[in-house]
């Protein structure tokens, strides 16, 4: 080959491989339309990452068995990395339209995913034929995933919060774990002991970073018997006795009590990594935080137990519930929206398969006996199936959770634009475990004015 | 690796001359194109690269500012979304504390690299080895860094890496990161450690070139030190010192990666949001991208301001 000749064709070769290269950067799937041959491809995301392998295996058992079942269905399944439990990996990919087929989203989500335009309305495919559980399905959580009366997502985890505490801490402390803090004030004499006993432990240990801060305001503000919003949702409604009281019981175990560590802007792993290092004493959380802090951060399951979320007086009189669904694409055929039901059926609805698979599970050492998810209406034959599996197989010490199963406290749903409201409130929760000065009125109402604009600004 | 694109070969009669001869004559696009393939494919892939990963999404983003999008469904609103971001609460404080930011990075940020930079070059001996440790932080990912002063350095316990050195003086601990007041200065502390590297190889660059006979001439005048480097190394260093001052400004408005890192975002009250942490807020985690766009052109046009002053210089010093 000649020298002009080489180059041209080094040129031609450049200028394709830049071309294939930008087409190879493009995520979009192309399977929409794949119905040849009487099959139909979906796009799944939240695959388990390549560490974790035996859950990595877990979900590929799922879709070989799955696929087995249903021969005209092809599951393409998309590790997304931190897309699952992420809020901007997962706004960066709804605002890029590169969201799978079918794809994973908070409770919280449902406004965020509705104005992006990509959800598509389920209703009319949502039954006993595609989802044979439906009907057992806890109306509460389809509710949360309902606007206008057309559904958008199928909810497939909830929780709600309560007090976590760490058993090994309260008897070193001199505390009777099996007789948990009930109130305020029981929570702060607990902290005391437990911080007294040094060595960096917190007694008590709260989020103030990350979105975290406001969200453990606003569970904390449901156990006063308040809200975040108001009825309408058009204003904030927690600048009064009971947001005062939220933050005057934790400035005062931060700086009157000095029992709430050193180390504060803390965001989600932030205080679980402490917990996992025996650090922590108390905090409030959903059970599946043990879960998290065994998995992620080397603790023990037998070290953690979990008891109602406190209330100021006496019991709680709230407490905040939240969850996760997996929403459908727009523009999915029908074919492709049945099949994506079918799979999130199989694999998230099925009492002894995929999730709720308790026989792999335990051997594995997946926690089984965690009283959550309770994704069916109690009293349904999913329910009791369900529960029965869970009993049979349990791996953890249900003892542990049993006062919070026991207990139940009413469960209020996230406010409206939750995100965003817990991102402004972040800094009345940083103000009073940060700075002993801090003044409660003036954090409130900056963050009242904050919370009011972007209300006004999302209407 | 060298391109080489001029031709060396004789040219027939009659053909066109290169684009690269002496007197260059009118020649065709296509031609031109043709006779420099290799350079023009090259050229393709850069011009791409910009166009799509810069100047597309900047043009986007400035229409999108103009935009709101509900359901689905985009509109134009005009100046809306910039109204509706100047009335943020916290918009006026985010500038503040990137203001604040910037001024302080100034004067520790730029002013201590030039004062390593001079101190460098008064070394005699083990110059190499000292500019190496100087210049390791830079190599070290910023985020790497910034963890390691966030966990060790600014732990605000007594076991903290800076509370105990204050401990050890007899001087008050800090609080560090989360004391809203040492927010910014323990920030800028930590920015100017991770990227004074590069600031210094330019000074000392710099300072390299100043004649010799200056500073001899000035000594035998009996200037001291201090003398020296008023007269003779601040003139002689004043345009890299501009220019340097230009990009440092520029560099820290775009304040983010210190909040994100060493604040966990907003920091103790607030007290570390950025305006560049601000358009990540109102993006990702307020579901307002049309306002993130917004707040985004606003800080192109006042970071533009400053290069515009950087590109004058710059004009000057050619």
């Amino acid at each position: 080959m000649s020298v002009p000749q080489y180059r041209k064709a080094a040129a031609v070769a450049l200028v394709a491989g830049l071309g294939l290269s930008l087409t190879a950067c493009s995520t979009k799937s192309d399977d929409k339309d794949s119905t040849a041959g009487g099959k139909v491809t979906i796009t799944v995301d939240c695959q388990p990452v390549g560490a974790q392998k035996e859950l990595l295996k877990n979900w590929n058992d799922d879709v070989a068995e799955f696929q087995k079942q249903n021969p005209d269905i092809i599951i393409k399944s998309v590790s997304v990395g931190e897309q699952c439990n992420n809020p901007p990996d997962f706004t960066a990919r709804l605002a890029g339209g590169t969201v799978t087929d079918v794809f994973y989203g908070y409770m919280t989500d449902l406004q965020q995913v509705l104005d992006s335009g990509q959800a598509m309305d389920i209703s009319q495919y949502t039954n006993k034929d595609t989802i044979p559980t439906w009907d057992s399905v806890d109306p509460a959580l389809k509710g949360v995933f309902t606007d206008g009366g057309k559904l958008y997502a199928v909810p497939v985890k909830n929780y709600s919060m309560g007090l976590v505490y760490n058993k090994v801490l309260f008897q070193q402390a001199g505390l009777d774990a099996n007789n948990p803090p009930k109130t305020w004030a029981d929570v702060r004499a607990a902290a005391k002991k437990i911080s007294a006993l040094g060595n960096g432990i917190a007694g008590y240990s709260e989020y103030s970073a990350g979105n975290t801060g406001g969200w453990h305001f606003t569970s904390l503000l449901y156990s006063q018997g308040g809200q975040v919003l108001t009825a309408d949702g058009k204003k904030a409604d927690f600048n009064n006795a009971m947001g005062k009281q939220v933050l005057q019981n934790i400035k005062d175990m931060r700086y009157g009590d000095n029992s709430m560590g050193a180390r504060q802007l803390l965001q989600w792993g932030d205080l679980l990594t402490n917990a996992g290092a025996g650090k922590v004493g108390m905090f409030i959380g959903a059970p599946d935080a043990t879960q998290a802090i065994v998995s992620q951060f080397q603790g023990k399951f037998q070290d953690w137990a979990m008891s109602p979320l406190p209330g100021q007086d006496g019991a709680a009189k709230g407490t905040l519930g939240g969850g996760e669904g997996y929403f459908f694409k727009k523009d999915l055929t029908p074919e492709q929206v049945k099949a994506g039901l079918k799979w999130i059926a199989y694999q998230k609805l099925t009492p002894g398969k995929g999730q709720f698979d308790y026989v792999r599970a335990k051997p594995q050492n997946y926690p089984v006996g965690l009283p959550q998810p309770l994704l069916f209406a109690n009293g349904s034959e999913a329910q009791k199936q369900e529960l029965e599996l869970r009993k049979a197989n349990a791996n953890v010490d249900t003892a542990n959770f049993a006062l919070f199963e026991a207990t139940p406290v009413t469960i209020k749903g996230e406010p409206r634009n939750a995100q965003a409201v817990y991102a402004v409130l972040d800094a009345a929760m940083s103000g009073v475990l940060t700075n002993p000065n801090s003044n409660i009125d003036a954090l409130l109402k900056t963050a009242e004015e904050k919370v009011n604009q972007l209300l006004a600004a999302e209407s | 690796m060298a391109i080489t694109t001029v031709p060396e070969t004789p040219r027939k009669p009659g053909r066109p001359p290169s684009p690269y001869s002496a007197r260059p004559q009118r020649t065709s696009l296509g031609r031109k194109v043709r006779d420099n393939l290799t350079g023009h494919a090259f050229l393709i892939g850069a011009v791409l690269c910009f166009v799509v990963f810069s100047w597309y999404p900047m043009v986007r983003g400035i229409v999108m500012s103009f935009q709101r999008t509900r359901r689905g469904e985009t509109t134009w609103v005009g100046w809306d979304n910039y109204s509706r971001i100047i009335a943020d609460p916290s918009f006026w404080p985010a500038w503040q504390n990137t203001f604040y930011f910037t001024v302080l990075a100034l004067v520790l940020g730029y002013a201590v690299p030039f004062f390593v930079a001079i101190l460098l070059n008064e070394f005699r001996h083990a110059k190499g080895y000292l500019r190496i440790l100087v210049y390791l932080p830079v190599m070290l990912p910023p985020a790497s860094a910034l963890f390691l002063f966030k966990f060790y350095a600014y732990d605000p316990s007594e076991a903290g890496l800076f509370n105990a050195i204050l401990k050890a003086l007899h001087l008050p601990t800090s609080q560090w990161m989360q004391s809203p007041e040492m927010t910014m200065p323990a920030m800028v502390i930590a920015s100017t450690w991770m990227n004074m590297g590069g600031a210094v190889l330019i000074y000392l660059a710099s300072l390299q070139n100043i004649p010799g006979e200056l500073y001899e001439a000035a000594e035998l005048d009996g200037a001291g030190i201090w003398r020296r480097i008023r007269h003779v190394t601040i003139p002689q260093t004043r345009l890299i010192l501009a220019l340097l001052a230009m990009l440092q400004i520029v560099a820290t408005m775009q304040l983010f990666i210190e909040p994100l890192i060493l604040a966990n975002g907003a920091g103790a009250e607030d007290s570390a949001t950025s305006v560049a942490y601000l358009i990540y807020q109102h993006g990702f985690f307020q579901n307002d991208l049309n306002g993130a766009a917004a707040l985004g052109v606003i800080m192109l046009v006042v970071l533009a301001g400053f290069s515009a002053v950087y590109v004058r210089l710059t004009a000057k010093q050619d």
